[in-house]
């Protein structure tokens, strides 16, 4: 039961290794080029469920606070459902008011999950981006010039042709 | 990949990366400092300002290295020769339905552009929703009717605007004596104090991002659809 | 504005680069001006805060005025100055190389070229000087991304080079990044030298998920870098690119990331894990024996002078890996000192194997044929960097390899030297079998293809003075770092000096 605990209890870790696999298996195995592409998409994709998957935290919410913390005088305004996470009691002024924006709000860090992978991730979803396209871009451009995008196919041709 | 076994819990708050005082500081000071509820919108445009500066010129560059690679000016004999399948007028459903989702679809975007830092959203994605607009637009027609909207300069100078628009921000506090990218000192020419300088500054920042975004998207698609010859689309 | 200059060591050509996007295609005659001007900006801020580093020690620049671990920083120091300025040096050079070359070789696309030729030097730079971890991926994929266009925009075979780079270029970057977030979930914290802070704090070194981090984040390294068994895609990409391409990212690229990896070595995991708790400097040292063996027999084999030059790359990356890994301070001073001196010299050489193409159209050894009567000053230019790749005394090249070979002396790796010693033999009979051809000619019968696209005469016939002015200032940097070498390993030393390699040695 042990080893079912530590497998289940770190599920994320064991999923993104198995997806990372099948990337990697199909840049390195497959011979059509576009089938690599989306087996490099893949790859990238299972680094940023890795890298998601950390920021979570048990029993915290989106890492933006709610309505009412912000602008407490509109407490009325139909966002009665988050009213529960508004702030606690422990009001202890700790900084002076004048260099911070509302100096008497508190906020839990335990409310909210971690905000840091999900832009360290923006920033990786939008180099996968990227990196596809320009990999797109040059297989289109392999295409123009061999006529096919089969590695072997291509590799024959540079053999017999040179 | 026995390291799995070291790592903490799913969703363990007390997990290295949760409680270390990185996160904790982004979660609790964010809205005191930068005067923005969304942490992660703080977090990119401002705290880690510089790394999405260059999220946004990785774009840039992906766009730019699409036509160098792909693009082919002038005409070309093959695509002449090709007889043009799109002379047929388009279907009166497909065109009707696209007539009514574009502008929702870009009121959207500009709603999530603009709300950015109050709900999830922001420059990229506001940016992808405006690209997909454009698009959708190809798609449904033809690629010539799409670029008759946004020819292929004006998206070049859009991206290299948007561009422009964020590092010119960082560009103003540098200028103003700071350091490249502290926004709060951009409050001696904003009215606003320090703090909500840098809130202006971060709308800002997403307002260019959303521009390369929205320009290198719809560059992408068309190059990667035309094979470089801005012609005929799918 | 001196407080700034390391921000604007690559803001310079960064802002230049976007404009060269947006006004380039209209005023095509601004792009190469534009880019010379922004990179001799870039170089005089890298002098400058090479000076200051010099004087008043390690510079920290905080980007947006948050503290370290919250925003990220510039942290400079006497490695990440000296090598921003060879960065910038060499790409200068390369700038004002290009005039001609890509007007003769993408000639429509001008600004599309310029601007992602100052793109990747601004990721290059980017990457030298910032000390946030995840900082450093975002800016390895920026000059990944515009060095796959930059080979994809060359002729037909660089298409197919250019697609193994994309895909293979991209493991390397996702495994460093997937050793960042190893790095991330045990310490929290991506500022480099706040995660060494806090694996000491936290005393996790013998953790799996440190080693695994180490393990990956290396591989990605090499991966990136060409180190041997994982080199298959440097030959091609750099041989069929357009020549700008391949003097720019020959001599930056494999040499940016061998920083890399001494910066994530050194800084994050810190000398005492790396050297002694892992103890692994025989193994690499042996894998790098093997890799300089490999690049240089396989240069042997080669008559495509650019491919040639690029199995050299290989061996070179050989050197500076095997003498990192010799767990030797002088033995790391040769490295970095390598790092710069081998900037230089595969620049040369590049610059050399481009004029010749663009004058001649051919990539054989057979083009160099009488080319000491028709152009002595290239070749002039050519002797300087085949010597310095041999070790021939004034040439920065002999400084490295001495300091490299003292390095395997001190820490009794035997095999290194000699490795050195026969590779260096190998650079000199490739070398003079090139300067043979060119003084003495081919023998008539192989003697083909003279006739072709040759309407010069037999006297003199230079390349222009745009081509010929870097090549011989490159030149003359060789002789200037090899005569100065006792100043720049003074400002190395300062570096290394802050590393025990404890009781590693003999």
């Amino acid at each position: 039961m042990e080893i079912f605990e530590a497998i289940s209890a770190k599920f994320n870790f064991w999923i993104y290794i198995i997806i990372m696999m099948i990337g990697l298996y199909a840049m390195i195995a497959k011979n059509n080029l576009i089938k690599k592409l989306i087996g490099m998409s893949i790859f990238q994709t299972a680094i940023i469920l890795f890298y998601v998957s950390i920021g979570v935290k048990d029993g915290a919410s989106i890492p933006i606070l709610y309505h009412d913390q912000v602008h407490p005088e509109h407490h009325d305004e139909s966002h009665g459902d988050h009213s529960a996470h508004s702030p606690s009691t422990d009001g202890h002024d700790s900084h002076a008011a004048e260099d911070r924006y509302l100096p008497e709000l508190v906020v839990d860090g335990n409310d909210f999950a971690n905000p840091l992978p999900h832009v360290l991730m923006l920033t990786a979803i939008v180099v996968g981006v990227s990196t596809l396209g320009v990999g797109l871009a040059v297989t289109q451009k392999v295409y123009r010039e061999y006529g096919s995008i089969e590695e072997s196919e291509i590799l024959e041709m540079i053999k017999s042709g040179k | 990949m026995s390291a799995v076994s070291d790592f903490p819990d799913w969703g363990d708050p007390n997990s290295p990366a949760n409680s270390y005082r990185l996160s904790q500081h982004y979660v609790t000071e964010t809205i005191h400092e930068t005067s923005v509820p969304n942490m992660v919108t703080a977090v990119l445009a401002d705290y880690r300002g510089y790394d999405t500066m260059f999220e946004t010129v990785v774009i840039f560059t992906a766009g730019i290295a699409i036509i160098g690679i792909l693009r082919r000016f002038g005409n070309d004999d093959k695509d002449a020769a090709k007889p043009t399948l799109y002379t047929k007028k388009p279907d009166l459903i497909i065109d009707t339905t696209c007539r009514l989702m574009i502008p929702i679809i870009q009121l959207f975007a500009l709603y999530v552009i603009a709300h950015g830092h109050h709900s999830p959203g922001g420059g990229f994605q506001g940016g992808v929703i405006f690209g997909a607009s454009f698009i959708l637009l190809a798609v449904s027609r033809d690629l010539q009717a799409a670029q008759k909207w946004v020819p292929e300069k004006r998206i070049l100078n859009l991206a290299g605007i948007g561009v422009l628009i964020y590092a010119g921000f960082g560009l103003g506090s540098l200028l103003l004596g700071q350091n490249f990218l502290d926004y709060a000192i951009l409050h001696k020419i904003m009215p606003a104090t320090p703090i909500e300088a840098r809130s202006h500054s971060m709308l800002g920042v997403e307002i260019g991002v959303a521009f390369t975004v929205t320009a290198i998207m719809f560059s992408i698609y068309s190059n990667l659809a035309s094979n470089g010859s801005m012609k005929e689309g799918l | 504005m001196i407080e700034q200059a390391p921000a604007l060591i690559l803001l310079v050509p960064f802002f230049v680069s976007i404009f060269v996007a947006l006004l380039g295609n209209r005023f095509q005659g601004i792009c190469f001006p534009l880019s010379v001007l922004s990179l001799i900006g870039s170089v005089a801020a890298s002098v400058t805060t090479l000076g200051r580093v010099i004087n008043e020690g390690t510079i920290r620049y905080r980007l947006g005025g948050w503290e370290p671990p919250m925003g990220i920083e510039f942290r400079i120091d006497a490695l990440n100055a000296l090598v921003a300025v060879a960065v910038s040096g060499v790409g200068l050079l390369a700038a004002i190389y290009s005039k001609r070359a890509v007007l003769a070789e993408t000639p429509d696309k001008v600004s599309q070229y310029y601007t992602l030729f100052l793109l990747l030097i601004t990721g290059l730079l980017g990457m030298v000087i910032t000390g946030d971890a995840f900082n450093l991926y975002v800016l390895l994929e920026v000059s990944a991304l515009t060095s796959y266009a930059l080979i994809a925009m060359g002729p037909k075979r660089a298409t197919l080079a250019a697609y193994k780079y994309v895909i293979i270029g991209t493991i390397g970057a996702s495994f460093y990044l997937l050793g960042v977030g190893y790095l991330y979930i045990k310490t929290g914290s991506l500022n480099m030298f706040d995660i060494h802070e806090q694996l000491i704090a936290r005393d996790i070194f013998d953790s799996p998920a440190i080693l695994v981090a180490f393990i990956v984040i290396t591989v990605g390294v090499w991966i990136k870098m060409a180190f041997f068994p994982l080199h298959a895609w440097l030959p091609n990409s750099y041989a069929y690119a357009p020549t700008t391409s391949s003097a720019i990212l020959g001599p930056l690229m494999t040499k940016v990331m061998i920083y890399v990896m001494i910066r994530l070595t050194f800084t994050v995991f810190g000398s005492d894990f790396a050297f002694i708790q892992l103890d692994w400097s025989d193994i690499i040292v042996w894998m790098s024996v093997v890799a300089i063996l490999a690049g240089s027999i396989s240069a042997l084999a080669q008559t495509d002078l650019r491919k040639m030059l690029s199995f050299l790359i290989i061996a070179e990356v050989g050197y500076m890996v095997g003498g990192v890994w010799l767990a030797d301070d002088m033995g790391l001073v040769g490295s970095i000192y390598h790092i710069i001196a081998d900037a230089f010299m595969t620049l040369c050489v590049f610059l050399f194997a481009g004029i010749i193409f663009v004058k001649t159209g051919k990539r054989d050894i057979t083009a160099l044929d009488g080319l000491f009567t028709k152009m002595p000053l290239t070749m002039v230019g050519l002797l300087v960097g085949a010597f310095s790749l041999i070790g021939i005394p004034p040439t920065a090249g002999f400084f490295s390899k001495w300091y490299l070979i003292q390095g395997g002396v001190a820490s009794g790796h035997w095999e290194y030297v000699i490795a050195l010693l026969i590779s260096s033999l190998i650079n000199a009979v490739l070398f003079f079998r090139i300067i043979e051809i060119a003084y003495f000619g081919v023998k008539p019968a192989e003697g083909h293809g003279h006739h072709d696209s040759d309407t010069h005469e037999s006297g003199p016939n230079e390349a222009s003075f745009s081509m010929l002015f870097p090549l011989l200032a490159t030149a003359a940097a060789l002789l200037v770092i090899g005569l100065y070498n006792q100043d720049i390993v003074a400002i190395i030393s300062s570096f290394v000096s802050q590393f025990n390699f404890g009781v590693i040695g003999i």
